[in-house]
């Protein structure tokens, strides 16, 4: 797979209503099975929605579901 | 195969079902459906996780022992709450058998991400009900499920329930009744049931030959959000929320603690007049009975400050606030959820406590748990405003300086403290906050009034005996030795007063006599007795509240430096003087580790504070 150079998106990149499609999890096992558990596979679309004041956590949607995410974990989602 | 029956009658011994889901799939909801008040609350054997089982009726003859599992995703043991749930399926629970059946509660409107615990729940190959919750909210957001075809893909039975609204609960009674075959067939997925991605797509081709439809977005979640989590509507909101919480519990309380302590009072004093006087009428009435008030008048905060939480939680409000708070408590390390408790704190430490096992992360929860005690609660009160009366002279906006002040200070060790903790012993294994948002949904008041019954057993029945057990002890030291004529020591002469005599050289350096070391052992039953022991010290005697309040800050102020108050109020605004926080703390940890080592460092915090304000006021004043 192709990631574009050095500065490649993440879920934390997306502004308000815009959708991504997930590429990877660059997690630790655990935290990343239980975010896979919860709709974050690679392949599936990612909507940003609603933050916190101050932009952080954000709350993300993902096959049906709303997830709040802090900032330093949506920043290991990484884009196709 | 075996055919074994769930629900066999009582006469050939009963047996265990167990009732597992995610979070926020209602599980609790359908457990107090099934069992109502037929409920007993526990803690599982070395962990902080309760243990619900209630007895589901099914006839006049037949009952079953339903388990309420805590809510999880995975069986892979990670956190304490997956190590129980997958202890107690697999059978290693001790005292505890396996239990014969499984409930396995999924919310409705969201099965793509709900039926990943299938898979692992169904390798067990225990007889299984798959329960396909909230079909209310299914049907009037318009998505759709075909049950036959569900029920055949899984190889169990499957039914579609209400848990609020009731409908489609016979079926899981039937199931329940009837004689039930195990989960069968170890699909081909189930090698690999711990394998997320691997569970995830099987949902997918479930759900999709099962002909699910998911339904509509919540609008009406939707648009809440637009307000509630609106960057200046929703922290607004949350702010005037937790005011109106504290504000509650603060004041709302009082007429009810108020009734609770005339009636303890007014009881006791009958008794009084009806028993002759002696040793044993004192340790019946001022021991036990006292003991007893001072246990039953916390039930009013209690009461409210689960009610509020009960209302956040089921509303899906809980959620929010969380997320709004979050960026500020995280940077003293301590989660979102902790507001509410801490906030809660500053009416009183004991409801507080009780509330933080809303904190799902057992690291969060103990940090909250240790840190809330430094919150000013309302029994420093009386404490400090005594003491700012007599040392504090002039304007009352110099009173209140120094009340705003100690609130700051107050504030200011929780968070330091929680700092402390979270970097040192109680450093997250880094599960970060990942918190699902669920749809808002009204509160029903079954489901309400059985948390508060709940929560009044739980704090009655273990907290309460622990405090009263240290009620007695503290009289007995208040009382003991006897006169030569068998009646009650004085004060000054009991065991008490004599331990108030030996630390004397010890808190000298703090500016503290005798007699205000007896008042710091007497007051480690509750902060505000304090107030009356110095009054009985300093010979005051009075019906009169006031004059009371009045004389003894004359005697204070004669009798203490300004430095020693200053060291006084410091020694307070830190040191754990309340015997029911330490007993809730014991309760809620499952152990005296915890609150013996906070009871250790609020000590130390308090004699270092206390001799630092003592020298600093009279370098100052010098």
């Amino acid at each position: 797979m192709q990631l574009s150079g050095n500065n490649a998106r993440t879920v934390a990149d997306l502004a308000h209503h815009e959708t991504g499609v997930l590429l990877s999890l660059d997690l630790e096992p655990a935290l990343a099975d239980r975010l896979m558990l919860l709709g974050f596979l690679p392949g599936e679309m990612v909507e940003a929605a609603q933050s916190a004041p101050g932009g952080d956590p954000r709350v993300y949607r993902v096959d049906g579901t709303e997830i709040a995410l802090r900032r330093e974990t949506a920043l290991r989602l990484m884009l196709k | 195969m075996t055919v074994s029956s769930p629900g066999r009658s009582a006469a050939s011994g009963t047996s265990l079902v167990a009732l597992i889901g995610p979070p926020n799939s209602g599980k609790t909801t359908l457990f107090n459906r099934l069992t109502g008040l037929r409920q007993k609350v526990a803690n599982y054997p070395g962990v902080t996780v309760e243990r619900h089982v209630g007895r589901a009726q099914l006839g006049e003859h037949a009952h079953v022992d339903l388990l309420d599992l805590p809510g999880v995703y995975s069986l892979h043991p990670r956190t304490e709450d997956e190590k129980v749930t997958s202890d107690v399926l697999l059978g290693k629970m001790p005292d505890l058998p396996r239990p014969n059946a499984v409930l396995l509660i999924l919310d409705s409107t969201n099965l793509g991400h709900n039926l990943a615990l299938v898979a692992p729940i169904l390798a067990l190959g225990l007889p299984t009900m798959v329960i396909l919750n909230m079909a209310d909210d299914l049907d009037a957001r318009g998505g759709a499920v075909d049950l036959k075809a569900l029920s055949q893909e899984l190889g169990v039975p499957v039914a579609l329930v209400s848990s609020v609204q009731g409908t489609g609960v016979d079926s899981v009674r039937n199931f329940l009744r009837g004689p039930a075959a195990p989960a069968a067939n170890p699909f081909p997925i189930l090698q690999n049931v711990q394998d997320a991605p691997h569970c995830r797509r099987w949902a997918a081709t479930v759900t999709a030959s099962a002909g699910y439809r998911a339904p509509a977005p919540p609008a009406w979640t939707r648009r809440l959000d637009a307000t509630l989590l609106h960057r200046v509507w929703g922290p607004t909101i949350l702010t005037l929320l937790l005011m109106a919480i504290w504000w509650t519990i603060f004041a709302g309380a009082k007429p009810a603690m108020d009734a609770v302590e005339l009636v303890i009072a007014t009881s006791g004093g009958w008794l009084k007049a009806q028993l002759p006087d002696t040793l044993w009428r004192g340790l019946l009435i001022d021991g036990v009975w006292a003991g007893v008030g001072s246990i039953v008048v916390f039930l009013p905060q209690i009461l409210i400050l689960s009610l509020f939480i009960g209302i956040l939680e089921d509303s899906g409000y809980m959620a929010r606030a969380a997320l709004i708070a979050d960026r500020m408590l995280a940077r003293v390390g301590l989660q979102g959820k902790a507001v509410i408790p801490l906030v809660s704190a500053l009416a009183c430490a004991v409801p507080a406590i009780m509330g933080a096992r809303m904190i799902e992360s057992k690291r969060d929860r103990l940090a909250t748990i240790m840190v809330a005690p430094f919150m000013v609660c309302s029994a420093r009160l009386p404490v400090y405003t005594l003491l700012i009366a007599a040392f504090v002279p002039g304007a009352a906006w110099m009173q209140a300086l120094v009340l705003a002040g100690l609130y700051v200070l107050g504030a200011a060790a929780a968070f330091g403290t929680a700092r402390l903790l979270k970097s040192t012993i109680l450093k997250s294994e880094r599960m970060p906050f990942v918190l699902e948002m669920p749809p808002y949904r009204w509160p029903t008041f079954r489901s309400l009034s059985l948390r508060l019954i709940d929560r009044t057993r739980v704090f009655l029945r273990r907290a309460g005996t622990i405090i009263l057990g240290v009620a007695v002890v503290l009289w007995l030291m208040a009382t003991l030795p006897l006169k030569s004529d068998g009646t009650a020591a004085d004060v000054g002469d009991s065991i008490a007063g004599t331990i108030g005599k030996t630390i004397e050289p010890a808190i000298r350096p703090l500016g503290f006599n005798w007699k205000i070391g007896v008042g710091l052992i007497t007051s480690l039953a509750a902060r505000e007795v304090i107030v009356s022991t110095l009054g009985t010290i300093y010979g005051i005697e009075s019906t009169d509240e006031d004059a009371v309040k009045e004389s003894l800050r004359t005697e204070l102020h004669r009798d203490l430096t300004p430095g020693g108050a200053a060291a006084l109020i410091v020694f307070f605004a830190f040191a754990m003087q309340c015997m029911s926080t330490v007993a809730v703390i014991r309760r809620e940890t499952g152990g005296w580790k915890w609150p013996a080592l906070q009871f250790g460092y609020m000590l130390a915090l308090a004699y270092l504070g206390g001799w630092a304000a003592n020298g600093i006021t009279t370098w100052w004043l010098a």
